[in-house]
């Protein structure tokens, strides 16, 4: 069920201002992929584009073809909702719905696929709970606010909302920038866990986080403000991190900008 | 310290009014209660001349309650939706001026509305009767044989173009506060437009949405002279809603206040009484239904 994506000259427009440019990259299906860089860069746009969520805000628009196995999500006959189905996100800061439940919130997702079956929702519940190390936490009080949970909480709460509906691929934009360390250690166990089913893509400004966690790390970067972003190398996490090809990953990677 | 304690000043100013007004509503309609000879709460007509003065705020208290629930029946989801293609459809410029021309209308002054609408409307709602009566007019509420024309329709209809203004620019701001991460969090589970707003946007902006409504029911309850204009005066409590009726504690004000005697202002405040009590209970009912979800709450 995990999935390959590939990009094939990504380039992302707000208005006329030109965001990323030309972005090319194959993730293979599950594994962890991460992005880093400067703010800036284009990679959460570059993020945003692969589940067509860049196009939500105003005179966004992207050029380039971006495959899910295969087929590209941007064709004219595609339907953005599906893509999004099948694509999950988590965002920068947790955001579970503050009008609902711990339950409402994880089963939300299923009930916009017209899932109304009682025993059904609260099977999925209680497995995507679980995946996301939450459901020892929450299993007595499934009935509260899921906005009164802790902020490393809330995130593995919007972590298991995407899982609910068995994505093919899940996207983390900076999901731990608001957490604190130990929170952020659950988070990171948790990608390791949930890699063995899902493909995962990850924007982070944590260097030690992408090293930790993600197999393949793309680097991106701008070369002044207003310039476009552009992936400067994409490689093994491994050899990124300790021996990469280009003069500007190791300048970030050690510290010397950014 | 200063600011505290302009702060409490404030507030107590706004408790001590209060309770001025409903002090001063019941010193002054004391004689009204000790000398009506019928019973004040369920007896429907009103006179108050004579030696044995007869009257009763049944028949008012239902009009009120009536033409302004059947306003609130018209106005609210037409105004919801206009609120939600303002904050979430339409193109951010002609938003901006459709919301300022809705301002405006919010400001025209009632007795304007009352005669535009008895003009304007009296044939539209004349026809618009008949045809009711002829479709389904095995129903009560559309059994009237007529004259058509000035009606509890024709009030209630007036009544919601008068409140449509007020609910639909606060509904209006209400959903454009839903926080981007959560209109976000829907999308990105694979909602449309409208699923996102149904997920995210409507349920964040319940408790706003019950405020701007009890505005507007605030404003329909009390509302005087557009109703003077446009109800048919007869006192009565029936759920006819096309023949000639319907009459209301203000409007019922309005047309007596000024020829009344003494006594009679008196048995007219003591009906204001009950109208300060209802808008009190319906202002409190609201409270109440946004306090329970208080936890839930997005604004509030």
């Amino acid at each position: 069920m995990a999935k390959r994506i590939e990009a094939h000259g990504v380039t992302s427009y707000y208005g006329s201002f030109k965001a990323i440019d030309s972005v090319s990259m194959t993730i293979e299906p599950k594994s962890v992929t991460a992005l880093i860089g400067p703010s800036g860069c284009g990679k959460s746009t570059f993020l945003r584009s692969i589940n067509r969520m860049h196009e939500v805000l105003p005179n966004a628009r992207i050029e380039g073809q971006l495959l899910i196995d295969g087929q590209n999500i941007y064709d004219r006959d595609v339907d953005v909702t599906a893509v999004r189905r099948m694509i999950g996100m988590v965002f920068q800061r947790p955001n579970p719905f503050p009008t609902m439940s711990i339950f409402d919130n994880v089963v939300a997702g299923l009930r916009l696929n017209g899932v109304r079956k009682k025993s059904v929702l609260e099977e999925i519940a209680e497995k995507a709970l679980r995946s996301a190390n939450l459901w020892n936490e929450v299993k007595d009080r499934l009935g509260r606010p899921g906005a009164g949970l802790s902020g490393g909480q809330q995130q593995r709460l919007c972590i298991a909302r995407a899982i609910a509906v068995e994505p093919q691929v899940v996207l983390m934009d900076e999901p731990c920038s608001a957490l604190d360390p130990i929170s952020t250690l659950a988070i990171e166990d948790l990608i390791t866990e949930l890699k063995n089913q899902y493909t995962i893509v990850i924007v982070t400004h944590n260097m030690q986080q992408a090293a930790r966690v993600s197999d393949r790390t793309g680097f991106f970067s701008i070369e002044k403000t207003g310039d476009p972003g552009r992936l400067i190398e994409y490689d093994d996490t491994a050899k990124i991190f300790t021996n990469p090809s280009v003069k500007k990953t190791e300048d970030y990677i050690t510290g010397r900008f950014g | 310290m200063l600011f505290r304690g302009t702060a409490t000043f404030a507030g107590s100013m706004v408790l001590i009014i209060i309770a001025a007004i409903a002090v001063f509503l019941v010193v002054k309609a004391i004689p009204a209660f000790q000398d009506d000879t019928e019973n004040f709460f369920t007896f429907k007509e009103w006179f108050t001349d004579g030696d044995t003065p007869r009257f009763g705020i049944a028949a008012t208290a239902f009009g009120t309650v009536l033409t302004a629930a059947l306003a609130l029946l018209i106005a609210v989801p037409v105004a919801l939706g206009i609120a939600l293609c303002l904050s979430h459809y339409a193109h951010r410029r002609v938003a901006t001026t459709l919301s300022f021309i809705i301002d405006l209308l919010a400001a025209v002054p009632s007795v304007v509305f009352g005669l535009w609408g008895r003009d304007y409307f009296y044939e539209p709602v004349t026809n618009l009767s008949k045809w009711l009566h002829d479709t389904v007019g095995w129903l009560p509420i559309f059994g009237s044989e007529g004259p058509y024309g000035k009606s509890v329709l024709l009030g209630s209809i007036v009544l919601a173009i008068m409140i449509l203004p007020i609910v639909t620019s606060l509904s209006r701001e209400v959903f454009l506060q839903t926080p981007r991460e959560n209109q976000e969090a829907a999308l990105a589970l694979g909602s449309t437009k409208w699923e996102m707003i149904r997920t995210a946007v409507i349920p964040y902006g319940k408790a706003g949405i019950i405020a701007s409504v009890m505005l507007g029911l605030g404003r329909a309850l009390g509302e005087t002279i557009a109703l003077a204009l446009t109800l048919g005066s007869v006192f009565a409590i029936n759920w006819d809603f096309l023949g000639p009726g319907g009459i209301t504690i203000a409007s019922n004000i309005a047309n007596r206040f000024g020829e009344a005697d003494e006594f009679g202002r008196s048995a007219l405040i003591a009906s204001g009484l009950v109208l300060f009590a209802i808008t009190l209970v319906v202002n409190m009912a609201a409270r109440a239904i946004v306090y329970r979800r208080r936890e839930f709450v997005g604004s509030a």
